[in-house]
């Protein structure tokens, strides 16, 4: 590798940190979709969403449903493929890097190692380091985002609660983590490695977003938007993007409502055009109060 | 003068741009809607996903100033999904993707492969000095043609018996670039830019 790095294109690594963290950051500004199959995922682009999640059932029919939630069929990650020319992402099972290799060996260009799918080990996320194609993981506080960053995640969501349509599990994560980020700014040395400390996370990280005022990586917002107001709040609070679930296929007219997220999320500072946007759209997506929920997905992961 | 660069903030890697602009001193600013573009000296597409830009520049009624704007003379830098947005012919793309047809360029979306194709290198820039410029591609566009009319800068090498690709392209008040120059900290191709924007004011 040495003797060609200085020949004009000669060498041409792929799978670099920066590489993976790059393509994260072409996303920002925009909706992340998930999609059961080809059909949804051509509407999802019609919609204008930067990229898709191919995954079998979306998170609130996984929490209908119960059982054990795994990767997709690689049939269905296929069939996605070929019908649209966006990003796919697919999901992995907390520390199940078999299912990681199955997605990577498929070509897919993003893996959300996911909270909703049933967790595979308890104690080890996937060595996120180990693979060529960037990861995505969910986080609830800027510990966790650190912890999954040291872990080599290109790129942090908020977990929220997937599958409600309830938007405050995703506010209170944003909040926790931009909260802290402001905090450790203002933080002397010395109070950085009580920081590191109490985030249980690298100091080197730690020091990194004192300098910096922000995650090394992009912090996108995931978990309960249903509406396109939903995704102007999360934008506004310092998400830099959005993945939408639920919200999109489960409402009554879904080409009008992904269309209606990307305008929102891209004029997210813009009341009026939000105002335009958000009207006649039908219904958004049955919601679930958190309290009365029998599985809290944001739990999983550690 | 300190002049003024706009940069298409509707979707996309918009803060590196503004971060590389801010660190040559010049003034920028966000372009979102039809008066983002009142007196600007040059306007930068940054990266991010062609069809979902060029889906926002038409609800936005940004589409048509804009290419008034670009036929008038504004300078405009692409870079990979900006690149596409101003080429002449685009394929692989959507049926009803919007082009501002600035830059006689044919262009194959994502022809260097999809995420775990896309790599960095270091190119030869003979224009911008000796120094290797670095260049981080991802899923990047393909220049399959260059009209007569358009001024290659740089080449990549092509591997395996694949032809040699232009990456760098200039014609007019246009400049491309097929990788993504915001990426990394060397700001040649931004100062050249900025040039460009002097040559049209002065």
């Amino acid at each position: 590798m040495s003797d060609t790095s200085s020949t004009p294109g000669g060498g041409r690594p792929t799978g670099t940190f920066t590489v993976k963290r790059g393509l994260a950051e072409m996303l920002r500004g925009g909706v992340i979709m998930d999609v059961v199959d080809a059909e949804q995922a051509k509407i999802a682009e019609d919609a204008g969403a930067v990229a898709v999640m191919a995954l079998e059932r979306v998170p609130a029919d996984i929490r209908r449903d119960g059982g054990v939630a795994r990767m997709s069929d690689p049939a269905m990650i296929e069939g996605i493929k070929a019908a649209v020319t966006l990003p796919v992402m697919a999901k992995a099972r907390i520390g199940h890097f078999a299912e990681a290799q199955v997605l990577a060996a498929l070509g897919v260009d993003f893996i959300d190692e996911s909270e909703v799918l049933t967790p595979a080990d308890e104690a080890h996320h996937i060595d996120k380091w180990a693979f060529e194609v960037p990861f995505v993981c969910g986080a609830t506080n800027l510990g966790e985002a650190l912890r999954r960053i040291s872990e080599g995640a290109a790129m942090i969501r908020s977990k929220g609660e997937a599958g409600t349509g309830n938007i405050v599990e995703a506010v209170r994560h944003l909040r926790s983590i931009l909260g802290d980020i402001k905090k450790i700014t203002q933080a002397d040395q010395a109070e950085m490695f009580a920081w590191a400390k109490e985030l249980q996370a690298p100091l080197g990280l730690v020091q990194e977003i004192a300098e910096t005022g922000q995650l090394p990586v992009p912090l996108f917002c995931a978990g309960g938007i249903a509406t396109p107001a939903d995704a102007s709040l999360v934008m506004q609070l310092g998400a830099e993007a959005v993945f939408v679930g639920s919200g999109i296929f489960k409402s009554s007219n879904p080409s009008l409502m992904a269309r209606a997220v990307v305008e929102a999320t891209a004029h997210f500072t813009d009341a009026s055009l939000v105002a335009k946007v958000s009207t006649g759209l039908g219904d958004a997506m049955a919601g679930q109060e958190i309290s009365t929920l029998g599985v809290h997905l944001a739990e999983r992961g550690w | 003068m300190i002049p003024t660069i706009g940069v298409l903030a509707l979707q996309g890697d918009v803060r590196e741009h503004v971060l590389a602009f801010e660190g040559l001193g010049v003034g920028v600013r966000d372009v979102r809607r039809p008066d983002d573009l009142e007196g600007l000296d040059g306007l930068v597409l940054p990266g991010g996903e062609s069809t979902t830009l060029s889906l926002l520049l038409g609800s936005s009624g940004l589409f048509d100033p804009l290419a008034t704007a670009l036929r008038g003379g504004l300078p405009v830098f692409g870079t990979c999904a900006g690149m596409i947005l101003l080429a002449t012919d685009v394929r692989d793309g959507r049926e009803d993707q919007r082009r501002f047809d600035a830059i006689d360029l044919t262009i194959r979306r994502n022809g260097y492969g999809r995420q775990v194709a896309s790599f960095e290198t270091q190119l030869a820039v003979p224009s911008l000095g000796e120094a290797l410029l670095p260049a981080v591609f991802i899923r990047a566009p393909v220049v399959e043609a260059a009209g007569p009319g358009v001024e290659v800068l740089a080449t990549l090498p092509g591997t395996d018996g694949a032809p040699d690709r232009p990456v760098v392209c200039r014609q007019g008040n246009v400049l491309v670039a097929s990788f993504h120059p915001e990426l990394t900290p060397d700001r040649r191709l931004h100062r050249l830019f900025l040039d460009m924007t002097d040559e049209e004011s002065g």
